[in-house]
């Protein structure tokens, strides 16, 4: 019996191990729905606009009995992976929501997503409607392949005007002011600002906008095309400097490594008292109006662009965030789930009906001429300011993790939070980015 | 003739080998086949959207240099030393206190074992938010030592994890000890008892020796176990703050399903495969698992 025991231990130990770490990666998944689903299939997620995109099915269905659109929604995280493992073997939908940008370049490049142009240039009224900024994200090589479905997303600089006014001060102009009402908020016991950095992506707006405060737009667009040392340029370094000094300063209200931004606490420290500002996208007027409608309808919410630098060479005007989510078309579409898709994304996207149930969200829409509609509608203000800031402003410079490729885009996440916690110093932090980069 | 019997079935007399086929056939399906691309994966590269491209060795020479990678490995090992050491007193001394028959002790037990009937995901979810430095338990109830940044601290963030894994499994360990405690026959006691042993020296001389099999299964259990933790890791921390919390088995998962690099996250699994076969053997191997006899014969 010995001489069989090795290999009869060596099946039982492998059987353990592989059942344990199989099932520690087993989770890809597929739908059901994919194949065997009724009508031209959509996905999209579940936060944002989806009663808007459940509405415009919905109408679309009951017009055009001949070719019907059906949704699917996803989860924000897990749809990330499940549209790529879904794409990836061939059982993708029709129409998915996406953010643009590298994201959307990454699935262009594997020949997956239809191009539109055609489309769009057939159709003038259509293609004219779109901000051209906001198109931008979704064009390669002068070719369109994904049109924008729901509201701009810039990020802003959120506060709390009562905890301001305790303080005595005014929304910072100014880095210079920020710093100043840092320094005066935590006289009073008062967290300057909230957010969620164990997310990692709201750090990011922080670097955004400091590098084009400073720098200008050129500056990403270098590290965007991938120039050789485009990290160390000057600008970078300054901006991280400025984050250090900012966390140094105790900027950011005690614990915000471990505030998740996907819970709505970073929200809520800013409408509960507990922080004075906070840096979100345009999403984040809308958890504050859902977690406490009555801070928002007395108006104790208020909003201002990002502070200006002193002898920076960006335009104040300069926005960050994300233009819009898109929808693109599959490549693999059959020609009648095609045309489907098509005369839905032109005539069942941001018609009246769509865009006032995106208004009532408080959801802009980057569509040209709709001062009237926002007037009248019921968060008037604030989206005609964001309309507006949208409108005007000199470059929208999309969120780097989505313009860069999923890979430096989740290094830079990681390695911008230890610049936060001061694991990293700016000047590591350059030079990681630079070596990280190169690969 | 000879044909009728393998050679191996005579010698070993056990039930004849095709009783086994089903379950191997099961196995190379979904275990091997599988493992077999998962290597081949591991020398391309692949973003999981178009067609994996030869990569030769590029990955291997990553995953074995990267700091990142490199710092998961020591995470993971470390995170399974602790896990241990943290995990088998406990759930000893708790398996060998519920195991008596006192009637306050099966109620404690039930309090005990409320943790197994709550799935990983949500036992990460409850602690994220007791953990929390504005809203969580510290901050609820005014304890300056609670309220620590427990999952925002590079320093804290994986003694939380290390904490809360325990919670989660302490009370399945504390199951295996109570039924091994359950089996040591009484009459050992009462003749230590008559010897003028204490509790102290019956603990000692009686029940450790007689659970040193259970102590085997369940640190088996719990060492190649702490090979693959990763939702509850995932849910509560992503890997973060940093890469404070980034095991193994995550780094695995990030670097394939968010940063899309399909091969060096396949090399870094198979890392994870053949550490945990070597682990299993190693451990089959010292503790004496295939020698395992009755204790009590003659009892």
């Amino acid at each position: 019996m010995t001489p069989t025991m090795p290999s009869r231990a060596l099946i039982t130990a492998s059987a353990a191990a592989l059942s344990l770490t199989l099932a520690a990666c087993g989770s890809s998944g597929r739908t059901a729905g994919g194949a065997g689903a009724d009508g031209t299939l959509a996905w999209a997620l579940t936060q944002g606009s989806e009663a808007t995109f459940r509405a415009s099915a919905t109408q679309w269905n009951k017009d055009q009995p001949g070719s019907k659109i059906t949704y699917q929604f996803f989860q924000n995280d897990p749809y990330k992976q499940k549209l790529r493992t879904a794409v990836g073997a061939g059982n993708g939908p029709v129409l998915f929501e996406n953010w643009g940008g590298g994201g959307l370049k990454s699935y262009v490049d594997a020949g997956k997503v239809a191009d539109l142009t055609a489309d769009l240039d057939a159709s003038p009224a259509w293609k004219n409607r779109i901000f051209p900024s906001v198109l931008q994200s979704a064009t390669f090589g002068g070719k369109v392949y994904g049109v924008p479905v729901n509201g701009v997303q810039p990020v802003v600089l959120y506060y709390n005007k009562d905890l301001l006014q305790k303080a005595g001060a005014q929304p910072p102009k100014t880095w210079d002011d920020l710093l100043a009402l840092v320094k005066k908020l935590k006289a009073r016991g008062i967290a300057p600002i909230s957010m969620g950095g164990a997310s990692k992506w709201p750090d990011l707006m922080w670097l955004e906008y400091l590098v084009d405060r400073v720098g200008g737009p050129d500056t990403f667009a270098d590290i965007a095309a991938g120039k050789k040392g485009a990290w160390s340029a000057p600008a970078v370094l300054e901006a991280t400097r400025m984050i250090k000094q900012l966390v140094d300063e105790g900027g950011f209200a005690k614990g915000f490594t471990s505030v998740s931004a996907d819970t709505g606490q970073a929200e809520a420290q800013l409408y509960t008292g507990k922080a004075a500002m906070l840096l979100q996208g345009s999403w984040g007027y809308g958890s504050i109006n859902t977690g406490s409608p009555k801070f928002v309808s007395e108006g104790r919410l208020g909003w201002a662009g990002f502070p200006s630098v002193a002898g920076g060479k960006g335009d104040p005007s300069d926005m960050v965030g994300n233009p819009a989510n898109f929808f693109s078309l599959s490549a693999q579409a059959s020609a009648k789930e095609k045309k489907t898709a098509v005369s839905y994304l032109k005539d069942g996207v941001y018609n009246d009906a769509y865009v006032d149930s995106l208004l009532k969200n408080g959801d802009v829409p980057p569509v040209k001429d709709l001062d009237a509609k926002i007037k009248a509608s019921a968060n008037a203000d604030w989206s005609s300011y964001v309309y507006n800031l949208t409108r005007d402003a000199k470059n929208f410079q999309l969120s780097w993790d989505q313009a860069l490729s999923p890979e430096l885009g989740d290094t830079l996440l990681t390695h911008l939070d230890q610049l936060f916690l001061g694991q990293l110093s700016p000047e590591q932090f350059c030079v990681q980015m630079d070596k990280a980069a190169a690969k | 003739m000879s044909t009728a019997k393998t050679p191996a079935a005579t010698r070993q007399g056990g039930p004849p080998f095709v009783m086994a086929l089903p379950a191997l056939l099961l196995f190379a399906l979904f275990a091997l086949v599988p493992m077999a691309i998962v290597v081949y994966l591991s020398f391309t590269q692949w973003d999981g959207l178009g067609s994996p491209a030869w990569a030769g060795t590029d990955n291997w020479r990553e995953a074995l240099t990267s700091p990142v990678t490199r710092h998961a490995l020591w995470l993971t090992v470390k995170l399974m030393v602790l896990s241990w050491v943290v995990q088998t007193p406990l759930s000893l001394l708790l398996g060998v206190f519920v195991a008596g028959r006192q009637r306050y002790r099966a109620l404690l037990a039930v309090f005990y074992f409320v943790p197994l009937l709550i799935s990983t995901a949500a036992i990460a979810v409850i602690f994220k938010n007791l953990l929390d430095p504005n809203f969580g338990l510290g901050a609820a109830l005014n304890l300056p030592l609670l309220n620590q940044n427990w999952l925002g601290d590079p320093q804290l963030a994986f003694y939380a994890v290390v904490f809360v894994i325990a919670w989660q499994f302490v009370p399945f360990h504390t199951l295996l000890y109570q039924a091994g405690a359950r089996q040591i026959p009484a009459s050992l006691y009462e003749a230590a008892s008559i010897d003028g042993a204490g509790r102290l020296a019956q603990f000692w001389h009686i029940t450790l020796p007689q659970l040193r099999y259970t102590v085997v299964t369940s640190s088996t259990l719990m060492v190649v176990g702490s090979l693959t933790y990763f939702d509850l890791v995932f849910v509560l921390t992503g890997g973060g703050p940093g890469y404070a919390t980034r095991i193994l088995p995550l780094d695995m998962y990030i670097t394939g399903f968010q940063s899309n690099e399909m091969g060096l996250a396949s090399a870094i699994s198979v890392v994870l495969v053949v550490a945990g076969l070597l682990l299993s053997l190693a451990l089959l191997r010292f503790s004496g698992f295939n020698r395992m006899r009755s204790q009590q014969a003659g009892m």
